[in-house]
């Protein structure tokens, strides 16, 4: 432990535990959007789904045990990744107080490094939405609990919340494209045979992703999904 | 040439700048430097303080005249430094906006010449490999393979001229560090102390006021050496592995 907190205290540290908490949380996004899908099967089906996660582990778990053991992973990892990502953005600002006065040309860094941060706190303030709108139902004009098809159908006829969405989905497409690639970079993970791919896999998670998230409410609003 | 020169002016470190406005008529076989040269002759002339710059070599090699022009460290030419830029590559008329470094750990201590002791600081915390001195070793007594002579060799390119910090949106070393590093680890003589190499250089380097890597590449196309950013992932490597696998 007194590893991790010396090799914490190192500005490459912090982007170690960054791209570690990273790795979480695109597996997470990854499972949910493959889970999301399943919408397209029919409300029955993703209920059940719904009902599954809740049963996860069973027998030798009881009801929303595994699933509350993932719940809290995901959300020290969401702590860590954004204390970090704010203890970091102090510390590039710091680092140059005095700004260009003919503002430096970009040449190598993307739109999607440079919208990194403010990209970032756009999908804290969606992730604390998102949860009250869909899992506790508190901003949700009609939730019903495992009612989960019923709740994206309510929720998706508004023109304005599936915006929303699109937009939010945009974002952590961004986020993902610069933080897949990022990530290899921070991990040490570089390999003259492979670094190729690095670039290209960080395109499809971020595309993947995004657009499969986006089915959901692109299909209500389109009428392919009622 | 005639070109019209936004010029930063800084008398002293502590001391607020602010762009002067320049004239001057430029040859375009002139380099860059010998540009400025000639606008300080004139400046002389008329009895006003010459623009303080930094060079030395002239040559590419020693990394002293690292200058921001429009924005871009070293200039509009890859694979260059401000010396080795000519007139050539600008026009008739430009308006070049010419500033120092911009960094926290880089002060001004005059015009456009920083001070750029935190990299030898980072280089004296770790960058270097403990010998036996007297007389030289036999050549080729250890056996280093040829590719991991000529990587060390790109990353033993670095001339400590700062550009990869002016370049970087958090003013970050890192390209520097992990050239320095990199250079090192590469060969068996660097073997012995790469895990406290690591530990120390990334200190120094955090506690000198660079800001961290959020891997945009600015700082590999503003290098004058074009060294790769490659080397910044290795040095991640190396300290991860010093920090959770060193046995002590």
């Amino acid at each position: 432990m007194r590893r991790v907190v010396q090799l914490y205290k190192s500005t490459i540290g912090k982007k170690i535990m960054m791209a570690l908490t990273g790795v979480i949380l695109v597996g997470f996004v990854l499972g949910h959007m493959i889970g999301n899908l399943k919408a397209f099967q029919g409300a029955e089906k993703i209920d059940a789904y719904g009902e599954f996660l809740r049963e996860m582990g069973s027998p030798i778990f009881g009801h929303g045990q595994v699933l509350w053991l993932v719940r809290i992973v995901l959300i020290v990892a969401f702590i860590v990744h954004v204390i970090a990502a704010l203890q970091l953005t102090r510390v590039g600002q710091k680092a140059r107080r005095e700004k260009y006065a003919k503002s430096l040309e970009y040449e190598a860094s993307t739109y999607a490094s440079r919208t990194m941060r403010y990209g970032g706190v756009f999908l804290l303030v969606f992730v604390v939405y998102h949860l009250l709108h869909m899992t506790t139902g508190t901003m949700h004009p009609d939730f019903q609990i495992g009612g989960i098809y019923h709740n994206l159908q309510v929720a998706f006829g508004s023109v304005v919340v599936a915006g929303f969405y699109l937009v939010a989905m945009a974002a952590l497409g961004f986020h993902l494209f610069h933080g897949v690639w990022s990530g290899f970079q921070t991990l040490g993970l570089n390999h003259p045979r492979y670094n190729r791919y690095r670039r290209p896999l960080a395109v499809g998670v971020a595309v993947v992703i995004a657009l499969g998230f986006v089915a959901i409410p692109i299909s209500f609003l389109a009428g392919i999904l009622s | 040439m005639q070109l019209v020169l936004h010029v930063w002016r800084q008398a002293g470190p502590n001391v607020k700048g602010a762009f002067a406005t320049h004239r001057v008529a430029a040859n375009p076989h002139m380099s860059f430097l010998e540009m400025l040269d000639s606008l300080n002759e004139e400046l002389a002339a008329n009895d006003e303080e010459p623009v303080a710059f930094e060079h030395d070599c002239r040559e590419g090699i020693c990394g002293s005249c690292g200058i921001v022009i429009n924005g871009v460290p070293h200039g509009p030419t890859r694979g260059t430094a401000t010396c080795q830029l000519h007139m050539r590559k600008f026009r008739d008329g430009d308006e070049i906006w010419i500033e120092p470094w911009r960094a926290a750990a880089f002060p001004v201590i005059k015009d456009l010449v920083v001070d750029r002791s935190p990299l030898d600081a980072i280089v004296q915390a770790g960058g270097y490999i403990t010998a036996r001195t007297g007389s030289a070793p036999d050549a080729n007594a250890i056996p280093i393979p040829k590719d991991d002579a000529e990587l060390a060799m790109d990353a033993a390119a670095c001339i400590g001229c700062g550009a990869c910090v002016a370049a970087c949106p958090n003013a970050s070393a890192m390209l520097f560090t992990a050239a320095k590093a990199s250079h090192l680890g590469l060969l068996p003589q660097g073997q012995p102390e790469r895990d406290e190499r690591a530990l120390k250089m990334v200190s120094m380097m955090d506690a000198a006021g660079f800001g961290g890597c959020t891997n945009h590449g600015e700082c590999e196309i503003a290098c004058p050496k074009e060294i790769s950013v490659e080397f910044i992932a290795r040095l991640n490597r190396d300290l991860f592995k010093a920090s959770v696998m060193a046995v002590e």
